[in-house]
């Protein structure tokens, strides 16, 4: 009983998760593109209830960030003007699905004031707005290449161990070959054979594609291993003996070995190759600016004067830390289910 | 107390008399340069980081900063540029004589010099090392720049002391083109050169007695991957105005520190003494601790560095690559190179990329090149309604998205290479696409690896537009002849244009060959200031900014006056000095 609500809330969470990322336009206030280069690096707009006469408000406010006087200073907050804080408006325009666009947003302030929940960034763009949007292109370009890394990476794993002799050979000389490649270079020449202009939803299949081809070795290498181990053991020798099939002893037998294997696998790939995107954006293979993605949002924090000098921008990486907590808790869950079920 | 003097201590004190008069007759009999410096007791470490590690202590085959860098420390030349006053100043050559005609150079050279190693430094060292750099068959870099009118210079020993230089055509920088040029010595390099070794000889792993050098330091150690050691030359050639010979410090050391964040961690830890250069995020970030950490921090103002905008105007096979081809026909109207240089926001990008520590341009040569500075160009302010009106005139058009087509009705859209190895040139191209997609443009920045991109725009040519930036060595116009000259090998809009292209290149050539030979600094500013005219006129290149040179030392370090010239904080190495007592000496 108590374990169902679990899994329901579960449930709810990745689903409103993938929800919130794949379609970010109506939450994120305003475009991931707009600057406002009067304030870079401006801290998060701070809500207000209680006004300077210390008056409460029901509807929350904000102040406008202004520079304060003097080089190398801050912000501070512009008190002479309130702006309410107000849900379902319409602001910026954006794209839904296809053709269909809305101008609907979840919140936003009165204008011409703004509202910055993560504080902006460099080029005082609204850094929540673009962590949503870095959803999209960072949870199923990690998502979709570790399906296929995984996916490609079990098949060749579980045909290599299981058939073994001259199969086991030669995939796993294939894994070795892919293993001791030099990728960076590799990418440069693909780079290079590419046209410099690269349309997001290219560079979005090219960084599923260059992952998941770049990542399915080490899985297989791995599954082998377990699918080698699992082959020799009593219940699969006895399961042989009385004439169940290949497939049978694979699908009841050996696999329900590597689920456990995989399901770690996929949490700790995922992770590994959001941050990859960094890399491939570095050789012009991943997206650019000014569409963000939560590798390149991150990256900024690869600056060592942003590192020390505005904590906002470490904020991405709540959104990361949360879904790969929720990542993590559905795979023990599946795992725990999984085991029950076996 | 002892007053008790016997005759024994007598007799020392009179040898140590003796000897000290011997030691200043010695310094009379030969010629030193005596500094005006601040002055200090000899003693001290000073420790820098150094981005990578140098690839070559051989002078003649140095093409790295990082070589460079570290050989200038150990070497000298016959005439210098003072890198704060931006004149010459004699090195090793205390006097030079340069004929009516311009043609021959006579140079008197330093008596009783001797090199690091004890032997003494003459007039064969000096052919001897113009030989090397002369010599076609080692490549040295800079036999380009002793090629005055295509001729080599010859040099000739007129006796031990005395050389003369004849060149083919005056020669308008005049003696700067001595400056970097190490002498190096003949005892040493004339047996692997007469053998053919001489690319062989003086690599980073050289035994320091192998080496030997002019320079306030010679080599003490290197230890790969981590530091090279210099400790002082005890025979330079300069002493400050108390008789002290200098360099005041006893060893310099090279850190191999290859992030420039790393290098300011460092710096901050006290790891080291001097920040040779900082970009601007980081110098805010040391700005905030200054008063608790106690470090010199300077902002020069605008360097010798230029970022612009590069548009390929190169004539491409519009078979091969018809796409750029066709884009090539905007970029060749300067009307949409106005139009871009009008839109794109200088100071924008001036605060958001550089704190402020940058300076708008819109010409070649940058305000922290006073001497040289054509003040009296036009600095268009940033427009989007001109810019418009411009691209309108043009025969551009909009449609209902506000997208901006051509005469043949095909929307404007190109790509903007950068170095993605650089952060702040990236930024600035996020910041002109933006400014560019209100003109209707449709830019995507596109960043790559660095020697990809200098592939695309020296070979392949396979680029619609590019930010990048040119770093002068010198204030003087001389080395820009390479990429304003239609036939330079860095002539970057158009590569390799066997006669001018265009009827304004054709007089930017003549201006510049005609300011090479003019001979009088007042001809040569005059044609320089009309090359300037001509490039800000018809905008080859859409120039942007030119970044601060930032600069910090720890507050002990004494005689820090840091130049808008390489090398920024060093080049007065020979009078750096630690404050002893570890006292503040800065501000």
């Amino acid at each position: 009983m108590k374990k169902n609500r679990h899994n329901a809330l579960l449930i709810g969470l990745i689903v409103s998760l993938h929800l919130f990322v794949i379609f970010p336009g109506f939450l994120a206030p305003y475009d991931y593109a707009s600057q406002n280069r009067e304030i870079p690096f401006a801290p998060p707009t701070r809500i207000h209830f209680f006004d300077s006469t210390g008056k409460f408000h029901l509807r929350p406010f904000v102040y406008a960030w202004k520079q304060d006087s003097g080089p190398d200073s801050g912000y501070e907050q512009d008190r002479s003007r309130a702006f309410a804080v107000r849900f379902l408006v319409s602001g910026a325009p954006y794209r839904v699905i296809g053709g269909w666009t809305s101008q609907l947003h979840l919140f936003g302030v009165d204008l011409p004031g703004q509202i910055f929940l993560f504080g902006t960034d460099d080029f005082g763009r609204d850094e929540f707005s673009r962590v949503l949007y870095g959803g999209r292109i960072s949870v199923l370009a990690g998502l979709l290449g570790t399906s296929i890394a995984l996916f490609a990476g079990s098949v060749a794993g579980v045909i290599s161990g299981y058939y073994g002799r001259w199969i086991d050979s030669l995939v796993m000389r294939l894994v070795e070959l892919f293993l001791a490649l030099p990728w960076l270079y590799l990418l440069f020449a693909v780079r290079a054979v590419l046209p410099l202009r690269i349309r997001t939803t290219d560079a979005f299949l090219l960084l599923v594609g260059v992952i998941g081809i770049v990542g399915w070795a080490r899985p297989a290498r791995l599954i082998r291993g377990i699918v080698l181990s699992s082959r020799e053991r009593n219940f699969v020798l006895a399961a042989r003996a009385m004439g169940a099939s290949d497939f049978h002893i694979l699908r009841k037998h050996v696999l329900p070995q590597a689920y456990p294997i995989v399901l770690t696998m996929a949490a700790y790939l995922v992770p590994q190759f959001i941050l990859a995107e960094v890399t491939l954006s570095f050789l012009g293979l991943g997206v650019g600016e000014p569409i963000p993605s939560w590798g390149n949002l991150l990256a900024e924090l690869q600056n060592y004067s942003v590192l020390t000098s505005y904590w906002w921008m470490y904020l991405p990486a709540t959104a990361l830390v949360a879904l790969f907590l929720i990542y993590h808790w559905a795979s023990s869950a599946l795992q725990e289910h999984t085991s029950v079920s076996a | 107390m002892n007053l008790r003097v016997s005759a024994k201590a007598i007799g020392k004190m009179l040898a140590a008399t003796s000897l000290w008069l011997a030691a200043c007759a010695a310094l009379q009999a030969q010629d030193l340069v005596v500094s005006k410096a601040t002055l200090a007791q000899p003693g001290g470490q000073l420790v820098v980081s150094l981005r990578s590690e140098p690839k070559t202590l051989n002078p003649i085959l140095s093409v790295d900063a990082n070589s460079r860098e570290v050989i200038g420390m150990m070497n000298a030349d016959l005439v210098h540029i003072n890198r704060d006053t931006q004149s010459t100043e004699p090195a090793l050559a205390k006097a030079w004589k340069i004929s009516r005609d311009g043609r021959t150079y006579t140079v008197y050279l330093r008596r009783g010099v001797k090199f690091s190693d004890g032997a003494t430094f003459t007039a064969d060292d000096v052919v001897f090392s113009f030989q090397l750099y002369l010599d076609e068959k080692l490549h040295s870099p800079q036999r380009d720049l002793l090629m005055v009118g295509d001729k080599p210079i010859t040099v000739k020993k007129l006796d031990d002391y005395t050389v003369e230089f004849d060149l083919s055509k005056p020669y308008g920088p005049g003696e700067r083109m001595f400056d970097g040029l190490a002498i190096l010595p003949r005892h040493l390099l004339d047996v692997p050169y007469q053998q053919g070794r001489l690319a062989q000889v003086w690599s980073t792993t050289a035994r320091p007695d192998e080496l030997a050098g002019l320079g306030p330091f010679q080599l003490k150690e290197y230890v790969p991957g981590q530091r090279f050691v210099l400790e002082r030359n005890p025979n330079y050639w300069k002493t400050d105005s108390s008789g002290v010979r200098l360099p005041y410090l006893s060893t310099l050391t090279f850190l191999f520190v290859p992030t420039e964040d790393a290098q300011v961690v460092k710096f901050q830890g006290g790891e080291t003494q001097m920040l040779e250069r900082v970009n601007a995020d980081n110098f805010a970030v040391l700005r905030r601790n200054e008063s608790t950490n106690g470090e010199c921090l300077r902002d020069l103002g605008p360097g010798l560095e230029f970022i612009f905008l590069l548009f390929n105007l190169n004539p491409l096979d519009a078979t091969k690559s018809p796409d750029i081809a066709a884009k090539q026909v905007w970029f060749r109207d300067l009307r949409f190179r106005q139009a871009i240089s009008l839109a794109v926001d200088r100071k924008g990008m001036a605060r958001l990329v550089y704190d402020g520590r940058a300076t708008p341009i819109w010409g070649n040569v940058t305000p922290g090149d006073k001497l040289w500075l054509n003040s009296n160009l036009a600095h268009p302010e940033r427009s989007i309604e001109q810019s418009r009106a411009l691209l309108e005139s043009a025969g551009f058009s909009w449609n209902a998205n506000g997208d901006l087509l051509d005469t043949q009705k095909k929307p404007v859209s190109f790509t903007i290479l950068v170095s993605s190895s650089n952060a702040q040139r990236s930024k600035m191209a996020t910041i002109a696409q933006d400014d560019l997609k209100q003109l209707g443009m449709d830019v995507q920045v596109v960043p790559l690896e660095f020697r990809a991109l200098v592939d695309r725009i020296l070979n392949t040519k396979q680029y619609d537009a590019a930010l990048m930036n040119l770093v002068n060595g010198d204030v003087d116009p001389t080395p820009e002849m390479n990429l304003w000259l239609s036939s330079g090998q860095t002539h970057l809009w158009d590569l390799g244009e066997a006669k001018p292209a265009t009827p304004w290149e054709a007089e930017l050539d003549r201006l510049m060959e005609a300011q090479m030979t003019a001979t009088s600094f007042e001809t040569r500013k005059k044609l320089y200031d009309q090359a300037q005219a001509i490039v800000a006129e018809n905008l080859p290149f859409v120039f942007l900014l030119s970044p601060n040179i930032l600069v910090g030392a720890q507050s002990t370090v004494g005689n820090f006056h840091p130049a808008i010239l390489e090398p920024y904080g060093l080049w007065n190495a020979d009078q750096l000095f630690i404050s002893p007592a570890g006292s503040p000496l800065c501000k």
